[in-house]
């Protein structure tokens, strides 16, 4: 049988770095192929390249036996090749369907489309009203848009980068069923992620790439996920020391009945949020991306203060009504979600970043001068500690890789010895290394004495860190469950929106589809 | 041969400093040109304008002169642009500025002592402060966009101006013309170098240079500024607010435009005339990009734009150049920078030449990866 698609020494070089280095494997009909590697792997490079994005500098790629030249993704569509990105590009104030239209090369009459719209759906059970707007939509519901935009080109190979990073528990279960009946179709599927128990439970044969190269290539079904994620950063997984056994003190950080309204026109209101965290302690909150959690840390760490009401107390100090300054000052640290621009001046050396955030706690600014030889070895002594790969104190945070940006920022705000950490997102887009790394250093920092919270949509992260976890939902936070009891399948239901345990399971995409038409 | 653009791995620090004289030269050339083709004599004017005075030991002074109240000026729009504050409005603060001083002057007018002058600086710095506070209000209060109500109240400033020389500040005995009395001798700011225009504005404009440089590199506050210039988001992650920027940025910038105000006042002009504005507040913002907002660029810049004030009078003159010619000129050279400044993040490559080395090399990688 002739493969769907073949690549031949694929080679890309970008100024300064070879990001594909003779990249050869391919897919066959009905497979479902899992291309697998940490960040800076070079996977999107390859993927653009397959799409159509951008051109190989030398190389060849067979289509159904054919060689394809890939100019444009307009010529990858026409070929046969659809794709759903991570990011997805779709206009907030418009309907289901418009998005649908704009997406195409050459929509047909508004009716037609309807109802080849309406097909798609059907046959692959998918649950979206095509007459809502999308900013009503869940993330999953919005994944689906783009999905049915790639089907109605009706594709022998769909790429999907990263699909499940937003999605609930639940939500990942849907999709699988609609890759697996596109596959039983003949459709080829090319699976982005590092995720690696998906890859195990959805894929046929993987490719594992490092450092621009095709390092391996297996049946996900007979290797572990330890052994794959071995093989995916070249060397061994260190386990987390410590995590078990810790003791947990007194309460050191309460927040009650939190309220905040959300910035128009799309920002998420919090709602009613109650909390507390003890020394010792790491308190996980999970949820689908833009149910509150940028609104929950900016309400927290003092950034966003309009319109708030409710108590947030540290150590039995009231800071509520207290600004950033002042809050770090009572031993309240945060790292955003965002590490570059926000975390972070990109701009700015990391001793100048130092200045940012532990000018206080640090005492890197007196009488309103700034005090830069302290800042410099401040900055020197978290670049040692957590061992940040850069030219030194006066490297550009922009120069760093975002792993090791990450561990400096996580190391500067550990090493200011807070009361209460706040973290969202700590090993987003990080490599294996440094997300080990940084985890460890959550750990550590817990079993010092300190009060964490852990804002996260990694389901694996919180569960191997956090002792109590609740799950925030339209900002909403649910109650504190222990980590021992939680179940999975209870955490997916309350991400999906589903409150309280008596409502059937089948309730959250059920909502979603009678909404409108009721 | 088919030029590109090709993003740089990182902005370049050698086009950070060549891009304002490729905007300089730029000008030059093209402004030589364009006056050459509406039927002067183009490459005179250039001549006239740029060369000649730097050949003039003479006219050393009138560039100094003019020199320093765009060097203040722009050191303190400096301040602002750092931190994406847009204040389009240091004319009007400048003409404010001076108003304020000359009426300290007007009501001291029959005094003596060495306070006067002071006295008339402090009330000058203020005059441009409380001017730029209209604005910063209504940024901070109302969001309104600093650009356009900094840059509508220079009119109302004008009008200001118009009414009280033609009005209640006319000279009793000047004629009928619309100025005021001249001032005193304690209300004339003395020149630094006897028998020559230098007067004290010139070695404060020196002296501010430093000090802002000081602001900027070692103060919390300048660090605010260059927070919230690169990235708002992180300045609010580092407990910095919006309004407390936005007011500092302003009365910094107004305050400095209102010195350069009445330091004009009190020195070149020595009384106040409707000709008072000559446009040193939007030309000021044409020295501080062409400096870089640093703080030592922009005394360079400063020298560069006197220039074409001091050569533009001789231009008119001896080649009857329109006076509008000055103005083509500056645009011109902000309009360079701006564009030369995309060489900073980008570089001109040679598509046709690119292409056919990827072709060249092509079988040599294959090889090599054959080899390994």
């Amino acid at each position: 049988m002739l493969p769907r698609i073949e690549l031949l020494g694929i080679t890309k070089r970008f100024p300064g770095v070879l990001a594909n280095d003779a990249i050869s494997f391919a897919v066959q009909p009905g497979e479902i192929h899992a291309l697998l590697g940490e960040n800076g792997a070079g996977k999107s490079t390859l993927v653009k390249i397959i799409y159509g994005v951008l051109q190989a500098d030398s190389g060849q790629i067979t289509f159904d036996g054919r060689e394809a030249q890939v100019g444009s993704p307009r010529e990858a569509r026409a070929l046969g090749i659809g794709m759903v990105f991570q990011h997805f590009s779709l206009f907030e104030a418009m309907t289901v369907l418009e998005n649908i239209a704009l997406g195409m090369d050459h929509p047909p009459a508004r009716r037609q489309l309807e109802a080849e719209v309406r097909r798609v759906l059907d046959s692959y059970n998918l649950a979206l009203d095509p007459h809502r707007d999308v900013h009503t939509l869940s993330v999953g519901e919005r994944q689906r848009i783009e999905i049915v935009r790639a089907l109605l080109q009706k594709p022998k190979l769909l790429i999907m980068d990263e699909p499940t990073s937003v999605l609930t528990p639940q939500e990942v279960e849907e999709l699988f069923k609609t890759l697996r009946q596109l596959a039983s179709e003949g459709c080829s599927i090319l699976y982005i992620s590092h995720k690696l128990e998906e890859i195990k439970a959805l894929c046929d044969r993987a490719t594992i790439m490092r450092g621009g190269r095709v390092v391996a290539t297996c049946d996900p079904a007979k290797e572990t996920a330890r052994s794959m994620a071995e093989m995916m950063i070249g060397g061994n997984l260190k386990d987390i020391e410590g995590r078990d056994g810790r003791t947990v003190g007194q309460v050191r950080f309460t927040v009650e009945n939190l309220s905040v309204p959300g910035e128009p026109p799309f920002g998420t209101s919090l709602n009613d949020i109650s909390f507390e965290v003890s020394a010792g302690e790491i308190f996980g909150i999970a949820g689908v991306a833009g149910n509150g959690q940028n609104e929950l840390l900016a309400a927290l760490s003092g950034e966003q203060r309009r319109g708030m009401r409710g108590r947030i107390v540290i150590d039995g100090r009231d800071i509520t009504d207290t600004g950033v300054t002042g809050r770090r000052r009572a031993g309240l640290s945060s790292v955003p979600e965002e590490r570059n621009g926000h975390a972070a001046v990109p701009g700015m050396s990391l001793a100048e970043n130092a200045i940012l955030s532990a000018r206080t706690r640090k005492a890197l600014a007196a009488k309103g001068l700034l005090r830069r030889s302290a800042a410099r070895e401040f900055a020197s002594s978290v670049i040692s500690a957590f061992s940040v790969k850069a030219t030194g104190a006066r490297g550009m945070a922009g120069s760093l890789s975002g792993g090791n940006l990450q561990k400096y920022v996580m190391g500067r705000e550990i090493m200011q010895e807070p009361a209460v950490l706040l973290v969202a997102q700590p090993t987003w887009g990080v490599d294996a290394g440094a997300a080990s790394f940084i985890r460890q250093a959550m750990v550590d920092l817990a079993a010092s004495g300190s009060a964490i919270v852990l804002i996260s949509q990694d389901l694996d992260e919180l569960l191997a860190l956090s002792d109590r976890i609740a799950v925030i939902n339209e900002g909403h936070l649910s109650a504190a469950m222990d980590i021992a009891t939680v179940s999975i399948e209870e955490l997916g239901l309350l991400m999906g929106g589903v409150h309280g345990k008596k409502k059937p399971a089948s309730a959250a995409p059920a909502e979603g589809i009678t909404h409108h038409g009721a | 041969m088919v030029l590109r653009l090709e993003a740089r791995r990182e902005p370049s620090t050698l086009m950070v400093f060549a891009s304002p004289a490729i905007a300089v030269v730029t000008t030059l050339v093209v402004g030589a040109a364009l006056f050459t083709l509406l039927g002067y004599d183009g490459i005179g004017a250039v001549m006239k304008i740029f060369v000649e005075p730097l050949f003039n030991p003479y006219r050393w002074q009138d560039l100094l002169v003019k020199a320093a109240p765009l060097a203040m000026i722009a050191l303190g729009l400096s301040i602002g642009f750092r931190a994406n504050v847009w204040n389009i409005g240091a004319e009007g603060q400048y003409v404010v500025g001076g108003l304020a001083g000359t009426g300290v002057a007007l009501l001291t007018y029959e005094m003596s002592g060495y306070w006067i002058l002071p006295a008339m600086i402090l009330a000058g710095i203020l005059g441009g402060m409380a001017y730029a506070a209209v604005p910063a209000v209504l940024k901070t209060r109302f969001s309104v966009n600093e650009i356009l109500s900094s840059l509508m109240l220079n009119y109302v400033a004008l009008q200001l101006l118009y009414y009280l020389t033609r009005g209640p500040w006319k000279d009793p005995e000047g004629f009928n013309f619309p100025q005021t009395v001249l001032f005193t001798d304690w209300q004339t700011l003395p020149k630094v170098v006897p028998g020559t225009l230098i007067h004290l504005g010139v070695p404060i404009a020196g002296v501010l240079a430093l000090v802002i440089w000081f602001l900027v590199v070692r103060t919390v506050a300048g660090f605010q500024m260059r927070v919230f210039g690169m990235a708002p988001m992180a300045a609010r992650y580092g407990g910095f607010q919006e309004s407390r920027t936005v007011w500092t940025a302003m009365l910094i910038g107004g305050g400095l435009a209102g010195l350069a105000g009445v330091l004009e006042a009190a020195g070149p002009f020595g009384q106040m005339t409707p000709g008072f504005p000559t446009g040193y507040g939007y030309t000021a913002i044409i020295v501080a990009f062409l400096g870089r907002l640093h703080p030592f660029g922009i005394l360079m810049a400063a020298l560069v734009l006197a220039l074409t004030y001091v050569g533009g009078e001789s231009a008119q003159t001896a080649i009857r150049l329109p006076s509008a010619a000055v103005g083509v000129f500056q645009a011109m050279m902000l309009f360079f920078l701006l564009a030369a400044d995309v060489l900073v993040r980008y570089r001109v490559v040679n598509r046709t030449t690119a292409r056919s080395q990827r072709v060249s090399s092509e079988p040599a990688t294959r090889n090599t990866e054959r080899a390994a």
